[in-house]
């Protein structure tokens, strides 16, 4: 192998260049069954190498690309500055339309910009740079024995130079310590959960429903009167209480997510009431939690013939006119009912907090 | 010497001065990088991540992780004196307010499941062609934790605008946690900092999704291209192209160009969805109310299986004393995953016990010749397909007007059926296209001439190949099943390891056992020789008819 020499792209190097390799192909028991090799196949010349005319045709092409692009940069800051996003007068809002003129522009301009950067370095390397197939030899990846003997016998002498294995109290009371010092880093997380407060299993066997607390409509918190419920209909419905709880702070969102019911009217003999169940109803009037006790989403789609509950996130399917049973899906557990009664002026209440926790089951349930 | 390395070489002056940089660069700057499509999906990959990267340092500048309350007083009226998160008004104000800021999240978000989406084609690649195989099996369990970062950091990142959606999906992972054994009801309690949902998650969220995640995916990254060039790319076997070479163009200045040139493209395609394809709108999802749920929406792709496993698991919940055990949703969301990483992360293991090989692997398998390989892989897409088709079952089911637990019960009953059936059907195929290429080896390739002898036998021509594509087609090895020697040497005493042997032996033969085998070199001569008598009687055949 000459250390110099030229390959047919006028490429001049030391490596081992493809076609110097051509005339003497590897011939190992494996690349020679069944066929020897033929060595490498070098695919014709590039139109771009021949012919000096399409040389120049590409290069226009990839100056053309790259200019093109500076273009559509500049176009890019026109576009961010005369499609203005913010509305004249601060009270009237933003336009969604203007909003996605802008982002359109900027996005067109900007996409294009990057995309004819990148098309022009490819057709540059593909059409115009010399292109030489190189050849690189393999080596084997493992040391060879001499060496890893020797790394073997420096580390020896380094595990004795520390009386690693002779000093035993040392060594072990150093691996006790190493082994407690994750320790620490645990408890140090203990801290993520409030200090004090209700413990995890207490919160979750309690809500803020409770004897004599209202059956308000959701998002008006209007009391709901018997009366007026028609037959079929479903109503989502709160607690009165939660509308005193604070804003701010997560006890109205964690109320938010455990509390809410789903309110139906059903005709008496529809209803399939359970054992123990006999008075939890107001004239067919029955009342579910709404959070789904499968993975906890909002439960919502409801069939009005069947009294059938999907829940839309893995469609578990539950009978509202028999206690809340699963009838279809993933779900494992009847959805949780709160008792109902009605007050002295016909408007419908809780008898108590729900009889079991509401939710997704958990092991301490 | 042209100016540019003039210029050049006073950098590499400065720098060789002080770390030798020069002895590295002569050995690297022209190192050789084989071409092929199939490798470009671990660029768009690295490429779609470094978007993300950029993209994402934008959105910080304006994004709150903040689930403090706050009432709505923003440009976008429809909302306006609405309570909310402040999480979720600043992602409302990226969108309305910042000019760009709605390109650079739909930027983000596109770029994200470009990102998981050329992973998964990256890994299936590596996998379908045997690149995993030694040398390069650390590197393929970096790939794997890669993919498991890629899902969690989208996954973090997919909860932070405390949008409906977003709420929804974190509902959903409060549920599996709860259904963990023993601690699931604490760990929770910590996530969440007291009952769900709080208000912490999302600020306890972010320094995961923007600092500890992508900062192990750089690291990772890092590696990954670090034992890449170490141990130089695999190439396609063939002519010339050897296990003990690798043959292609050189980093500088082809690879440079074409790959950074590539990186460009990706950037510019990713920038060009987010200009054309709304993603995500969250305004209209309006901000989280754990009350509220909206039908028909979809997670993100790469959680759709999860969703899909969710979706079709029986309702099994036993009792283990006294505690329930809720397996419909522990199996779906807790073990599927690991029962999924654990042997994908093992099958290069797995893979060598079967074959015994312990030598280093540097060309690539076309995917038919392991039958059992591409079995399984394909049997694995199946699995994973239909669970993602169980993730949007209410979306087939309005778009092929069936009820929705048809679906369901279709998809229970093909996890068990489809997946070994696709197995065993890829399998076939991949043998008779071995077959085939046997065929073509020996008798060369058809060419569509039909002749008819004097006695009415009609046969087609066949054409040899030429010699480059011959010895391409034979550039395999011979993979025969592992012997397991006798259970008793000869004097009748028993080989204490004849069982693990044959275990193995059984494994192997698995493997390989039904594999068409190249021909031999006396296979192929007696071949040619036989077209050979052929295309003279033809040849009589056809001047006796002039």
């Amino acid at each position: 192998m000459s250390a110099k020499s030229e390959d047919m792209n006028g490429h001049s190097s030391s490596e081992i260049v493809a076609s110097d390799r051509e005339s003497t192909p590897a011939s190992t028991s494996h690349e020679a069954d069944p066929i020897a090799d033929p060595g490498l196949h070098h695919p014709p010349p590039r139109l771009t190498d021949v012919d000096p005319k399409a040389e120049r045709r590409a290069e226009r092409q990839v100056a053309g690309m790259f200019s093109l692009a500076s273009i559509l940069l500049v176009l890019s800051i026109v576009a961010y500055i005369v499609f203005e996003i913010a509305p004249d007068d601060p009270d009237d809002g933003v336009s969604v339309g203007d909003v996605q003129i802008s982002n359109f522009t900027l996005g067109i301009t900007l996409g294009l910009a990057t995309l004819l950067i990148g098309l022009g370095a490819v057709q540059w390397a593909r059409a115009l740079m010399k292109s030489p197939e190189l050849v690189h030899e393999r080596h084997e990846l493992r040391s060879d024995d001499n060496i890893r003997e020797a790394a073997l016998a420096d580390f020896e002498t380094g595990t004795e130079e520390t009386g690693f294995g002779r000093r035993k109290m040392i060594r072990n009371s150093l691996l006790g310590s190493l082994a407690l010092l994750p320790l620490p880093a645990v408890v140090l997380l203990r801290d993520l959960g409030p200090a004090n407060g209700p413990s995890p299993v207490d919160a979750k066997e309690t809500t803020i429903w409770s004897e004599g607390v209202r059956v308000v409509t959701d998002v008006t918190f209007q009391p709901i009167r018997a009366a007026d419920l028609e037959l079929g209909q479903l109503v989502n419905a709160m607690p009165e209480t939660f509308e005193d709880l604070p804003d701010h702070g997560p006890e109205r969102i964690n109320a938010r997510a455990k509390v809410p019911v789903m309110v139906i009217r059903m005709a008496p003999e529809e209803l399939h009431v359970a054992e123990g169940r006999e008075n939890w109803h107001v004239d067919g009037i029955v009342a579910y939690s709404k959070i789904c006790t499968h993975v906890g989403c909002p439960i919502s789609l409801y069939e009005r013939t069947t009294h059938h509950m999907l829940c839309p996130c893995h469609q578990s399917t539950f009978d509202l006119a028999d206690a809340g049973k699963v009838i279809f899906g993933p779900a494992t557990r009847s959805l949780p009912q709160l008792p109902l009664a009605v007050d002295g002026e016909g408007y419908l209440i809780a008898q108590s907090d729900f009889h079991e926790p509401v939710g997704p089951t958990y092991w301490e349930r | 010497m042209s100016a540019i390395v003039n210029g050049a070489g006073k950098v590499v002056d400065f720098v060789d001065e002080r770390i030798t940089a020069s002895n590295w660069l002569k050995r690297n700057i022209r190192k050789v990088f084989p071409d092929h499509w199939s490798f470009l999906l671990g660029e768009i990959a690295l490429f779609s991540f470094i978007l993300i990267l950029l993209s994402g340092v934008f959105l910080t500048l304006w994004f709150k992780p903040s689930m403090a309350h706050i009432v709505y007083d923003g440009a976008y009226t429809p909302l306006r004196g609405t309570g909310m998160s402040e999480a979720y008004a600043s992602t409302l104000e990226l969108s309305f307010e910042v000019r760009g800021g709605l390109l650079m999240r739909q930027v983000h978000h596109w770029g994200a499941l470009v990102f998981l989406a050329a992973m998964s084609a990256h890994m299936l690649r590596v996998f379908f062609t045997g690149a995993f195989r030694k040398p390069r099996e650390m590197n393929w369990l970096v790939g794997v934790t890669l993919l498991f970062l890629g899902v969690a950091t989208g996954f973090t990142g997919y909860s932070l605008p405390d949008d409906l959606l977003s709420g929804t999906g974190l509902r959903i992972i409060e549920g599996g946690m709860l259904a963990i054994p023993v601690v699931g009801t604490y760990l929770s309690w910590l996530l969440f900092g007291g009952e769900y949902p709080g208000d912490d998650i999302v600020s306890r969220l972010y320094p995961l999704h923007i600092l500890l995640f992508p900062g192990l995916i750089i690291l990772l990254v890092t590696v990954h291209l670090m034992l890449l060039w170490y141990q130089k790319h695999t190439h396609w076997g063939g002519s010339g192209k050897t296990n003990k070479n690798v043959v292609g163009a050189p980093f500088w200045p082809v690879y440079v160009f074409k790959a950074g040139g590539f990186q460009f493209i990706v950037f510019g395609v990713i920038i060009l969805m987010a200009a054309t394809i709304q993603i995500n709108p969250v305004w209209f999802w309006g901000p989280y109310d754990p009350a509220v749920v909206s039908a028909g929406t979809q997670p993100d792709w790469y959680v759709g299986f999860l969703d899909g496993a969710l979706r079709v698991m029986p309702p099994w919940e036993p009792e283990i004393f006294g505690y329930p055990l809720t397996l419909s949703v522990l199996i779906p969301a807790i073990i599927l995953p690991g029962l999924i990483l654990t042997p994908l992360a093992l099958y290069p293991w797995i893979e060598q016990y079967a074959t015994g090989d312990r030598r280093e692997h540097h060309v690539l398998d076309r995917p038919r010749n392991q039958p059992v390989r591409t079995g399984i892989g394909v049997a694995f897409i199946t699995f994973y397909l239909q669970l993602w088709i169980a993730g949007g079952n209410d979306f087939f089911a309005t778009v092929l007007d069936i009820p929705v637990n048809w679906i369901t019960r279709f998809i229970q009953f093909g996890l068990i059926v489809l997946t070994p059936l696709s197995f065993w059907v890829t399998k076939r195929i991949c043998i008779g296209l071995q077959r085939r290429d046997r065929d073509t080896l020996l008798h060369g390739r058809e060419t569509g001439v039909i002749m008819v002898s004097p006695s009415g036998e009609f046969s087609e021509l066949h054409e040899p190949l030429d010699p480059h594509s011959a010895y391409d087609l034979a550039f395999r090895e011979r993979q025969l099943p592992i012997d397991p020697g006798p259970a008793t040497d000869a004097n009748g005493v028993p080989n204490p390891s004849y069982k693990a042997n044959r275990r193995r032996a059984r494994l192997s033969r698995f493997y390989f056992g039904d594999v068409v085998q190249k021909p031999t070199a006396e296979e192929l001569e007696a071949a040619q020789h036989h077209e050979l008598e052929r295309g003279d009687r033809q040849q009589e055949l056809t001047s006796g008819q002039q």
